[in-house]
């Protein structure tokens, strides 16, 4: 890559290079992922990424940051997440001191004015002193259209904010613009790429649907995970780590409330490291089982069935009896 | 890679048919999502058929049973093997794929013309499968067969197919070779009948996959519109799975749109205590006015039941439909009655909603009702936990075989619940009748409602979210 160049302007000219470059950022992607970030590039659109919760679709905005060494502009969606929080606002408390402080000055302007209707012309003429941008907050969205470099822009668990947020993204994502009413239509410097994230708790509307492409990703496979754990606990040994995957492979096959996720994965092979564990032994699963499972009911469900499990998992690495 | 451009109609043409198919998958395609995909496949081509999949697949499909029917759609449109049996079938596969419409448009120039069965015979001779395949493309675009909508349509535009390929040339031409007599001339004619045959089966299969292809969709559709509206104790057998679909998908919609506490502004009224606290900041000033608001509460539902013969059905789909809307309700507790009324909330929520249905019916069901001993028994044990915030909804015909109806019951009901809703299966013309309630009823329920289609019965739910304030 070239290092010269704005990080934007770097070309991702093919899918492989996006895989090379997700990879040395430490993200190991599906073809899907790399091809869905190639194409949100070139077509200049917004992704919109689903999955349940831990399969690292934060993560996945993250490792482009650091991959194109863009600043990350996060912005967590919650109910109430309204426009004076995500975009930008006026620095009341600024504007109050400057018109406390600058009072003297006003004699001084419109000193010799006889009528009302002339000392206003005059004010006016002045503009918006007060509304212009030294008294504008950028909130994270007006921060991302404003980087010169551009940036990547994550807008995490969209489906927490209300609907009405949700349309008032729309022009953003679709033109990387935004309309301040005292200042005009405010446009991005470099279109920033674009990640929302969504655990589906609400379908989101058609419109904002439309406008991303929409990337759904899934637990990993067998191969795809041991690579993710492989990258991210470095010095894990490569029988433990087949075990692991493999039992956790197994789990996701019960009948849990909730299925433990890839985050879940690297949390425990990292115990593992620490326990300085060379095989999985009943008793040792046992004992971590609450590193995977984060409810009671789970972990009953699997602990029946724990033997059964192991056993498969070291029949799987290759690991005699 | 391969040059597709831009705009070039070699690229558009096979991607629009897609399209179409897509949407008769039940995909919504619009118009800017079509250029869109236009553009993506621009730039990655067609040349693999993975990428070219996982493309397509970010920007049509947006949800994963979309992803699903993507799928499907994507299998059976982009399978081009043609020539069942061939021998590079199935390694070039893939690139029959994308390479086809663009051969079948440079074939457009030689294989036109009055010798159509000429070039069709050699073909067939030179056993060039790929070219084969290609012209059936053609002559299958000429011949409309995106149009094909019934399966009695196959031989029709299998005949069609074969007529635009020059097959009644090629016929005459035969024909031709065998009165010649010459044993060379006979030998070909014997030759090519045996292929010809092959292809015959090859364009069947053909237009029975575009059947599959571009009629399902609309044969879905329009079955499905038409169960919306059929009487749900008429609905049969062999339709449930498919009720019990539309039944989750209406439930999903409603559920997405009211699962939340919403809240209403009162207009123009202030609320002072909230514009002090929010402007503290700098002192006092009212730069940002609050303005008071009306939480919309999720309606609390007590749903009461007729499983008798009569109005069972429709109890089903309505048990059906109000646990599928379970996020957008706050609570829920259900009873089922016929000649006496037992609370069923625990079997509804410990089985899947149509094992418990059935469970229900055999407890309780299929007796002949008594409104009144059920109103009564329903006052004794459960009256207690209806205060004003219940909405009730009684379901069933309101004929209690001439039992007395204990309207009593029902007027204290009423003063203590929200509101009652009544809905009825039978039409209103009915009511009244024989030993019907219906109107001894009526005075006491905020609403009465004819309810005996899944479209009727969603209108109804979708009042009792929409004014749950």
């Amino acid at each position: 890559m070239n290092d010269v160049l704005p990080a934007a302007m770097v070309p991702l000219e093919s899918i492989e290079a996006v895989d090379q470059g997700l990879g040395a950022a430490g993200y190991i992607a599906s073809r899907q992922i790399s091809t869905a970030i190639y194409l949100a590039h070139h077509l200049r659109k917004p992704i919109l990424v689903e999955g349940p919760a831990g399969v690292g679709k934060t993560e996945l905005a993250k490792s482009v940051a650091t991959w194109m060494k863009l600043p990350l502009i996060r912005m967590q969606c919650y109910e109430g997440l309204d426009e004076s929080k995500a975009l930008y606002e006026w620095k009341y408390g600024k504007q109050l001191l400057y018109t406390q402080i600058l009072k003297d000055k006003i004699n001084s302007v419109i000193g010799d004015a006889d009528t009302l209707a002339v000392a206003l012309n005059k004010l006016h003429s002045f503009g918006d002193v007060f509304f212009s941008h030294q008294f504008l907050e950028p909130r994270p969205l007006l921060r991302a259209l404003e980087q010169p470099g551009g940036a990547v822009l994550l807008i995490d668990e969209i489906d927490k904010s209300d609907q009405e947020f949700e349309a008032f993204l729309l022009e953003i994502l679709s033109d990387y613009q935004v309309t301040i009413p005292e200042l005009g239509t405010i446009g991005a410097v470099v279109p920033p790429i674009v990640l929302l994230t969504s655990n589906s708790t609400r379908d989101l509307g058609d419109a904002l649907k439309r406008r991303c492409l929409h990337l759904h990703i899934g637990f990993p496979d067998e191969k795809l995970e041991a690579r993710i754990i492989a990258s991210r606990v470095p010095g894990i040994d490569g029988r433990l780590l087949r075990q692991l995957v493999s039992f956790v492979q197994q789990l996701r096959a019960l009948d849990l409330k909730k299925v433990p996720s890839v985050s879940e994965t690297i949390d425990w092979a990292r115990v593992m490291v620490l326990l300085h564990a060379a095989v999985l032994e009943v008793d040792l699963v046992r004992d971590t089982l609450n590193v995977l499972l984060k409810f009671e009911a789970d972990v009953e469900v699997a602990n029946k069935q724990i033997a059964g499990l192991t056993h498969k998992a070291r029949q799987d690495a290759g690991v005699p009896a | 890679m391969s040059g597709f451009v831009a705009g070039a109609p070699s690229s558009s043409e096979p991607l629009r048919r897609f399209f179409q198919v897509a949407r008769g998958a039940g995909l919504r395609v619009s118009a800017a999502e079509g250029i869109d995909a236009a553009r993506a496949v621009d730039l990655v081509g067609f040349d693999d058929r993975a990428l070219l999949k996982d493309t397509l697949a970010l920007i049509l499909a947006k949800t994963p049973e979309e992803k699903d029917l993507y799928d499907e759609a994507f299998e059976l449109y982009f399978k081009r093997d043609a020539f069942a049996g061939g021998a590079a079938a199935a390694d070039d596969d893939e690139h029959a794929a994308g390479e086809a419409p663009a051969r079948g448009a440079q074939a457009a120039g030689d294989g036109m013309g009055g010798q159509g069965g000429q070039s069709l015979g050699s073909l067939l001779e030179s056993d060039d499968r790929a070219a084969l395949a290609a012209e059936m493309e053609k002559a299958a675009r000429e011949a409309g067969v995106e149009n094909i909508r019934y399966f009695t349509q196959r031989n029709l535009y299998a005949r069609r197919v074969l007529d635009r390929m020059g097959l009644r040339a090629l016929e005459r031409d035969m024909e031709a070779m065998r009165q010649t007599g010459a044993p060379e001339n006979l030998g070909r004619a014997q030759l090519l009948e045996g292929k010809v045959e092959q292809l015959r089966d090859a364009v069947r299969d053909f237009v029975e996959r575009a059947l599959l292809l571009y009629a399902k969709g609309e044969t879905e559709k329009f079955r499905e519109e038409l169960l919306k509206s059929t009487r749900l104790s008429n609905v049969e057998r062999r339709d449930m799975e498919r009720m019990r679909v539309l039944v989750r998908q209406m439930a999903k919609k409603l559920a997405a749109r009211y699962a939340k506490t919403r809240r209403r502004r009162l207009r123009g009224q202030l609320d002072t205590r909230r514009t002090l606290r929010r402007n503290m900041g700098w002192g006092g000033v009212p730069f940002i006015t609050v303005w008071k608001q009306k939480r919309i509460e999720k309606p609390r539902v007590m749903v009461l039941c007729d499983v008798s013969g009569s109005v069972a059905a429709m109890s089903g789909f309505l048990l059906m439909f109000l646990y599928a809307l379970n996020e957008a309700l706050s609570d829920i507790r259900s009873f089922a009655f016929a000649g006496s009324l037992i609370e069923v909330s625990d079997i509804l929520e410990k089985q899947p909603v149509e094992q418990a249905i059935a469970k229900i019916m055999q407890t309780i069901g299929y007796g002949s009702s008594n409104y009144g001993n059920s109103f009564a028994d329903f006052e004794d044990g459960w009256m207690q936990y209806v205060n004003n915030k219940t909405t009730v909804i009684i379901l069933g015909d309101g004929r209690g075989n001439r039992t007395d109806p204990r309207t009593d019951v029902v007027a204290r009901l009423s003063q203590r619940c929200k509101r009652i809703i009544w809905l009825n299966p039978e039409y209103r013309s009915a009511w009244g009748t024989g030993d019907s309630d219906m109107y001894r009823y009526a005075p006491f329920c905020n609403l009465v409602s004819v309810c005996n289609t899944l479209r009727q019965l969603e209108r109804v739910i979708t009042d009792i979210l929409e004014d749950a304030a």
